[in-house]
């Protein structure tokens, strides 16, 4: 079937209006500093032009978005997103894909040096924060940061009817902004490790493993700390706050990376494929990713007890292997780089081995559940197209059955998104054992038809 | 068995599937208007740009072949009852066994002199919307006359393309033939906001041609007024869609005549969804109820008495419920709430001070028991609200366990506690809210 919108009118959204024009001029100039500075290699008075670059993108997302959402009334706004080259995979989606998808590759895999132009422009910020030069992984934290941060505001508009929605966006923005970002800087300014407090194992393979721990063990007298704040998180937390919020606790109120699919990529949502097919694909590639990553963590205590008696250098290659193709080219090349084509949670959904265990909890102990409203769904399709993690929500509700399902990050836009109210994310304990099963149904006659 | 399926609407393809899951009968579904079956409802998401044709089919492809449910594109002008046949435009025929008529509505013209010119479409099939696409390069205004459910999602189409809408309404507010007073006025003032050029107790009474003598160029209104546009919508209201079927030896009147388990007069042959009349209908509901739940529950009754294996089902549709989106103001309605409250009711109406949430309870005089919710931005549940209605729920108990309905999202702030109080102020009682939202109380509830 031709995967196209019935539009036939080519209804080019050529509603920007003056004000808007302006914006994306201001915010488009922010942008082209760095990129000058970046292609010139050399960044001429850095703190001014750093200053000026995201003073000017802020400024410019700022006008844009007051002007696209507060010229309305409050609601849903999602008209025209399948008509939109930039959200319906057209010339400007593809181009941003290749943009985002070149940026990574060349931040994971290409020198120092290829990005030395804008590391000059960091520079200030970073002895600033940190008494330290800049490197490239700051300004990569820096732009993601403030990718967040500038988004995020953008989201909050959006989305401003919604209070679920805002304080989520609230919380990732602030997640990121302190834990994932002021707070490792404020630790490396205190001569202390760089470590952060919103990652754990195994997404973070790095902090389960002998090495990890034999660093942070020894590095200050408080850095074991975080070894032992790490692995309470991982055993302790995890299941706990799981078991009472579903796994949206971390991957969409806490997460980096789910902070910047929420907001960087809340305009690509739609865009995850909803077959049974890509369900199937997900549940082998997202299992295999996190039996990948225990064995990862299992040989390297294996290999550090036997002190590389048995395994030799096997287990370093392995963790190599690893870092390479699933820490940098699956989470990062492809994990953003994909947002435009394949939606804003390709990672999330097919390789987190984090959002593997949360899932695993999810799904077989945990209160959190989305609800459906009795009868009142009409397989509109809203819920399951603008699911970023490609559930078929409609499914659901549309048998009246409560949705529980590993990979739902409780993001909540199918609830907003649905035009007759149907569904809610909530949580009981009641009927937590038999929850999962297909035939709890509420029918639509509701109380005289028995189940088929 | 050999079932025919007439029509791949709601009605039809739920009794598909439901006749799937209790037989191995052969099943043929046939339409004239798509491959696959799509949501109705959400025909205005593909011109607004949310969803594609596509995302709005509930069933992936595969699921036909799977489940064994062929589908047949044709347009059948003629059945012959006697023959078990249907015959197609293309002079296809088709055998039966059993046949389900589930032909669905047209939308309703009125006798309007120029309703046949170009531009002048009501919003019901896929090629309404496909029309609708047609006349949209260049358009800068058009007209929607009606003010109901579809003429206020076709007022939102255009406006979602920056086409200009003039809607005209007969009724001194918006659908204030079903909608109380002040929902009523809500959704007027909603619509004014969103800046639609809203004409109230305006009446068509002539669409104007162009030049040209084929294509609509203005409408001439009850008040003497010419409104200039390239488009009209005739929301006006559905009818059943069953003009090949008249002067057939099939019993109808406005609609297919069916009896309580859904069968027509003639053996074999039965008849769901928007094109079947009841003959009884049940106590308070209408013989005809064109809206896509009634039509998915007699989907389901129809497969059970065409499959007629087990007692056959009476067509059971339960306590009214519907459900709506004006722009952003969402609609849900429970039980018995009428735009003028019958005498013997009393009602119970909060307003929030923003103008745009509404909660409404009606409730028997004499014996106090709750008869209906209606709901304008607000979300309630379907189950707590229909077992309140079912069991004949006293309005105190209900209030005072009221937070039990709020469906609300999280966060949202909960207004149960200030009906309550409105209700303390009406009639001078002392009652307090017991029960706040939430899911475990629900539960305990529901069992």
């Amino acid at each position: 079937m031709k995967d196209t919108s019935l539009s036939v009118a080519t209804p080019n959204p050529s509603l920007t209006s003056g004000k808007q024009k302006l914006a994306l001029a201001v915010a488009g100039l922010g942008v082209l500093l760095l990129l000058i500075a970046w292609a010139s290699g050399h960044a001429f008075s850095p703190l001014l032009l750093l200053l000026t670059s995201l003073g000017l993108m802020s400024a410019g997302v700022w006008l844009f978005v007051r002007e696209e959402y507060l010229r309305r009334p409050e609601g849903i706004k999602n008209n025209g997103v399948w008509f939109k080259s930039l959200s319906a995979r057209g010339v400007w989606g593809w181009l941003a894909a290749i943009v985002l998808t070149g940026f990574y590759t060349v931040l994971y895999f290409f020198p120092e040096g290829w990005l030395g132009g804008l590391t000059q422009v960091f520079d200030p910020l970073s002895r600033g924060l940190r008494k330290m030069p800049a490197d490239k992984w700051f300004v990569y934290g820096s732009l993601y940061t403030f990718s967040i941060l500038a988004l995020g505001v953008k989201f909050i508009y959006k989305y401003r009817h919604n209070r679920y929605q805002l304080l989520r966006t609230v919380s990732v923005m602030f997640f990121q902004l302190g834990f994932a970002y002021l707070i490792p800087a404020f630790l490396q300014l205190m001569q202390q490790p760089e470590y952060y407090f919103t990652y754990f194992w195994p997404l973070k393979d790095y902090y389960g493993s002998p090495s990890a721990v034999r660093y942070y063990g020894s590095a200050t007298s408080i850095s074991v700390y975080f070894i032992v704040f790490s692995a309470l998180m991982t055993f302790v937390a995890t299941p706990v706050l799981t078991y009472f919020f579903g796994k949206r606790w971390y991957c969409s109120w806490v997460c980096g990376c789910g902070g910047l699919a929420e907001t960087a990529g809340d305009p690509f949502r739609h865009l995850s494929d909803k077959s049974l097919r890509a369900w199937r694909i997900e549940r082998w590639m997202i299992h295999s990713v996190l039996v990948a990553v225990v064995l990862l963590t299992g040989l390297l205590w294996l290999n550090s007890w036997q002190k590389g008696g048995v395994l030799g250098s096997f287990s370093q290659t392995y963790s190599t292997v690893y870092g390479y193709l699933i820490g940098m080219a699956f989470s990062g090349v492809v994990g953003v780089g994909f947002y435009p084509l394949m939606g804003s949670r390709v990672w999330c959904r097919f390789g987190c081995p984090m959002a593997a265990i949360l899932g695993i909890f999810q799904k077989k102990k945990s209160k959190f559940r989305i609800t459906t409203n009795g009868g009142q769904c009409i397989s509109c399709g809203n819920c399951s197209t603008y699911c970023e993690m490609g559930i078929d929500v409609r499914h659901y509700a549309q048998r009246g059955q409560d949705v529980v399902r590993a990979s739902c990050v409780g993001c909540g836009i199918c609830a907003a998104v649905c035009p007759r109210g149907v569904l809610r994310l909530e949580g009981a304990s009641a009927d937590v054992g038999q929850r999962t099963q297909a035939t709890r149904t509420v029918h639509i006659k509701l109380e005289d038809v028995k189940i088929l | 068995m050999k079932i025919v399926i007439l029509g791949n609407g709601i009605a039809g393809i739920t009794a598909a599937r439901h006749i799937r899951k209790m037989s191995d009968h052969e099943i043929v579904v046939v339409s004239d208007e798509s491959d696959y079956f799509f949501s109705r409802t959400a025909l205005m998401y593909i011109y607004m740009g949310h969803l594609r044709f596509k995302d709005t089919q509930p069933y992936e492809p595969w699921f036909w072949e799977k489940n064994r449910i062929q589908r047949l594109r044709a347009r059948v002008e003629r059945v012959d009852f006697q023959e078990k046949k249907l015959h197609s435009t293309t002079g296809e025929t088709i055998t039966y066994d059993k046949l389900l008529l589930a032909v669905g509505s047209k939308s309703n013209k009125f006798g309007w002199p120029g309703q046949d010119l170009e531009g002048v479409h009501g919003l019901y099939h896929l090629q309404d919307l496909e029309a609708m696409e047609r006349h949209t390069p260049g358009l800068e205004r058009a007209v929607v006359v009606g003010g109901g459910l579809i003429g206020v999602e076709m007022a939102e189409m255009f406006h979602s393309r920056g086409i200009e809408v003039a809607f005209l309404v007969r009724e001194p507010d918006f659908w204030s033939i079903v909608l109380p007073p002040e929902e009523s006025r809500m959704v007027s003032r909603h619509l004014r906001a969103h800046h639609i050029d809203l004409r109230l107790q305006t009446e068509l009474k002539e669409i104007m041609p162009d030049t040209s003598g084929k294509k609509c160029a203005a409408v001439v209104t009850n008040t003497g007024e010419t409104i200039g546009c390239g488009f009209v919508g005739l929301t006006v209201g559905v009818s059943p869609n069953i003009g090949f079927l008249k002067n057939t030896e099939l019993e109808t009147q406005r609609g297919i005549l069916v009896n309580e388990f859904l069968e027509t007069n003639i053996p074999d042959v039965f008849a769901a969804g928007d094109c079947a009349e009841l003959r009884q209908p049940s106590p308070g509901r209408r013989a005809i109820e064109a809206v896509w739940y009634t039509g998915r529950m007699m989907g389901e009754t129809a497969a059970h008495n065409i499959v007629g294996e087990s007692r056959p089902q009476f067509y059971n549709p339960g306590i009214w419920f519907n459900s709506a989106k004006f722009f952003d103001i969402e609609y849900q309605v429970y039980g018995d709430v009428q735009a003028k409250l019958p005498d013997e009711q009393a009602t119970l109406y909060w307003e929030h001070p923003d103008g745009y949430k509404s909660i409404r309870l009606n409730y028997d005089k004499s014996s106090r028991r709750v008869v209906g919710f209606n709901l304008m931005g607000v979300r309630y549940r379907h189950e707590v609200c229909d077992k309140w209605l079912r069991t004949h729920a006293h309005i105190e108990e209900v209030l005072q366990h009221l937070g039990l309905a709020n469906f609300d999202p999280e966060f949202y702030p909960q207004h149960e506690a200030e009906l309550v109080r409105l209700y303390n102020r009406q009639t001078g009682r002392d009652l307090q809210l017991k029960q706040r939202r939430g899911l475990e109380a629900v539960l305990a509830f529901l069992k």
